[in-house]
């Protein structure tokens, strides 16, 4: 397993102009390593559906690169969007997972079949382009620059550690200092764009 | 001589002038069993893109993502669809602050007797539950009431719902 504080430092690297999408707990992680928060997406907001959204941004945007770092336990509840996106086939679309095998925001209880289920399987079979695994560091910060080049859909999948949060909702810090609005309004304004 | 049965029917052309007369851009779908030669005929549509959902609550996601964007999804999904979307309605389209349209098949709904399939029986008391304004469109002489959705969306930056409720005659070929 991979700290999420070390995922987000090595892409960055090799971030370039993409739109970044982080969510779930290892995605607030991104807001420590980022250096262009104008084009950082903060779209939560139904459970499982940050997945969706971000293919709606990939397909609005066909000119940008858009890359989402998707949680396990929300993608577990909406598996059926890795169709979705493979039928759409967006080619500007890189689909990371942070993949902590549980519910870390919830108290760390496993997600269903947390250790044999294969995300990155499941997404080729779904139709992506290409899917890869990595559960070490030095392998994921060697490839990464090519599959930022790579033709989407592309899937990754990582092994990360678990940050487990037990504190109320209503006491936890918030790393990014920006809501939903805000970084919606921030980068339509980076990139010209007014709401239809 | 004018045939009553066919005149009362809302044609899925209506629908798709509505849409282009509205600026739509993409349909976020899952299409229904009951209306295919809406869906073939979105198809052929050059103007137009087709999203096909695997569930509806995707839908929702995916039109604010679009509409981020700068684009202006419509979500076409049946009422049994939408029962299953309550979280991403709320968390997606109400909570998001921007217009937006979705096309509701009303599976069981009649004026003529008693409903009798249940999700017909939940469908307004949801959209009441959701404070989402809605208006039924039964026939094409109803069509001004579509383009009346896409204006308070606009105006009240919510999401308004559009009836269909002659979905068992008018779409199917």
């Amino acid at each position: 397993m991979i700290e999420a504080s070390e995922v987000f430092r090595v892409f960055q690297e090799y971030r370039g102009n993409a739109i970044v999408i982080p969510s779930g707990t290892s995605g607030r992680f991104w807001a420590d390593h980022t250096t262009n928060e104008k084009r950082d997406l903060v779209i939560g907001g139904a459970m499982g559906q940050t997945t969706s959204a971000a293919l709606g941004v990939a397909l609005a945007l066909a000119d940008e690169k858009v890359v989402l770092f998707d949680s396990e336990g929300a993608l577990t509840m909406n598996m059926g969007i890795l169709a979705t996106i493979a039928g759409k086939k967006p080619e500007n679309f890189l689909h990371i997972l942070m993949d902590n095998e549980c519910y870390a925001t919830t108290g760390g209880q496993p997600v269903p079949n947390a250790q044999e289920i294969n995300y990155a399987g499941m997404a080729k079979e779904a139709g992506y382009l290409a899917a890869y695994n990595y559960d070490n560091l030095e392998d994921f910060a060697t490839n990464i620059g090519s599959i930022m080049q790579e033709t989407g859909p592309v899937f990754v999948a990582i092994k990360v550690v678990p940050r487990v949060e037990n504190e109320p909702m209503g006491m936890r810090v918030r790393r990014s200092s920006r809501s939903r609005a805000e970084s919606i309004r921030d980068l339509q304004t980076e990139l010209g764009v007014a709401v239809a | 001589m004018v045939d009553h049965q066919q005149a009362a029917i809302l044609s899925p052309e209506t629908l798709i002038e509505e849409f282009k007369k509205n600026g739509v851009t993409h349909i976020v779908t899952i299409p229904d069993s009951e209306t295919n030669y809406l869906y073939e005929l979105m198809t052929a549509q050059p103007w137009l893109e087709i999203v096909p959902s695997a569930r509806e609550g995707e839908t929702f996601a995916i039109a604010l993502g679009l509409i981020i964007g700068g684009k202006k999804p419509v979500c076409l999904i049946q009422n049994t669809g939408m029962l299953e979307s309550g979280d991403s309605i709320r968390g997606m389209a109400i909570d998001s602050g921007f217009p937006l349209v979705f096309v509701v098949g009303y599976r069981g709904w009649t004026r003529h007797g008693p409903i009798t399939d249940s999700v017909a029986r939940y469908t307004e008391p949801f959209l009441n539950a959701m404070r989402v304004n809605y208006y039924l469109v039964e026939h094409d002489a109803d069509s001004e009431r579509i383009s009346l959705a896409f204006e308070e969306s606009k105006n009240t930056k919510r999401p308004v719902a559009v009836l269909v409720g002659d979905e068992y005659h008018g779409f199917n070929r």
